[in-house]
């Protein structure tokens, strides 16, 4: 087989697995409305909200973003946000708590 | 002069330029998405009561003057758009660009359905005066989802592109056209990201 042949049988490959991710996509965003129409409260709320986008959101980034095929420098700039991302909420969170703490004396 | 690695990958980082630009690009737009989504976070945690009392009417839930079917309808639009982009990109893979004005289209048309759903949306709240300067809630959620609408403006701008004029480099360049479109996906596909996370968070909690 020619390389040619090869890369168009790989991308073959891919297209059924994109159409599994779009299938599996399209069920996660049900639940999660049928989780929001429960009214449960906010922790366990959020949490389910997060973790059900959380799989979804992994779901795009490593099939339709290529990321589970890519190479090491992506996934390391991939990493590297998300991680700018987390420090960003820790400051803040902490800069909030502290200016909460300055009011109400706690 | 020719630009160096459009096609070829740089042999320091395995990747052609295009591709390190686009997601540096997508790690500036995780930030600021990010200091958004904390304004949110700290709004909502500083107040009594989420959304709480819009033009004397007491809301408890966000669901209450959002219309979540519509934005469930949007999510799989969204959804359906990034589909029909990776099979753009992997119709050129394959040699097939036929095919590929057909994903590219349905693309550029679904991101046109999700802003005219969008557009019917805002129009509902402007009718009842729900406007960003009432309440922090409707501030919020009119950033957040402008900002998230613009991107799609531009998304459809450069899918258009790609699309029409753009597409003539499929005859002199056919893997550079590739890649082209494999990065416009990357965008793409991050704006789908955001909404997956803007959905719950803002209509659903």
């Amino acid at each position: 087989m020619s390389d040619a042949a090869h890369n168009i049988e790989e991308v073959k490959k891919h297209v059924r697995v994109y159409i599994s991710v779009f299938a599996a996509l399209a069920i996660l965003t049900v639940v999660t409305v049928g989780v929001g129409y429960l009214h449960l409260p906010i922790l366990p709320a959020l949490i389910a909200a997060l973790v059900i986008a959380s799989i979804k959101a992994g779901l795009v980034a490593a099939y339709f973003m290529h990321l589970v095929s890519e190479e090491r420098v992506i996934r390391l700039l991939v990493w590297m946000s998300l991680g700018l991302l987390v420090f960003m909420f820790t400051i803040l969170s902490v800069y909030y708590y502290d200016q909460v703490g300055a009011v109400t004396g706690l | 002069m020719q630009i160096p690695y459009t096609v070829a990958p740089r042999p320091d980082t395995g990747v052609y330029n295009a591709k390190i630009g686009v997601w540096l690009f997508l790690a500036s737009e995780v930030m600021l998405f990010g200091g958004l989504f904390s304004a949110y976070i700290f709004l909502r945690v500083g107040a009594p009561a989420w959304p709480g009392e819009i033009h004397g009417v007491m809301y408890a839930r966000a669901s209450e003057i959002l219309n979540v079917p519509l934005a469930t309808l949007n999510t799989m639009i969204l959804i359906g758009s990034s589909v029909t982009m990776v099979m753009s990109w992997a119709s050129l893979a394959m040699d097939r660009f036929d095919r590929y004005k057909l994903y590219m289209g349905a693309t550029i048309l679904l991101g046109f359905a999700f802003l005219v759903v969008k557009a019917f949306e805002y129009g509902t709240k402007f009718e009842h005066g729900l406007l960003p300067a009432e309440h922090n809630f409707l501030a919020i959620y009119f950033v957040l989802t402008g900002l998230h609408g613009l991107h799609v403006i531009g998304g459809i701008i450069v899918n258009a592109y790609f699309w029409g004029p753009g597409a003539k480099m499929w005859k002199t360049n056919p893997k550079q056209f590739t890649n082209r479109i494999e990065i416009a996906g990357l965008y793409w596909h991050f704006v789908d990201l955001v909404w997956i996370f803007l959905f719950p968070t803002i209509y659903l909690l």
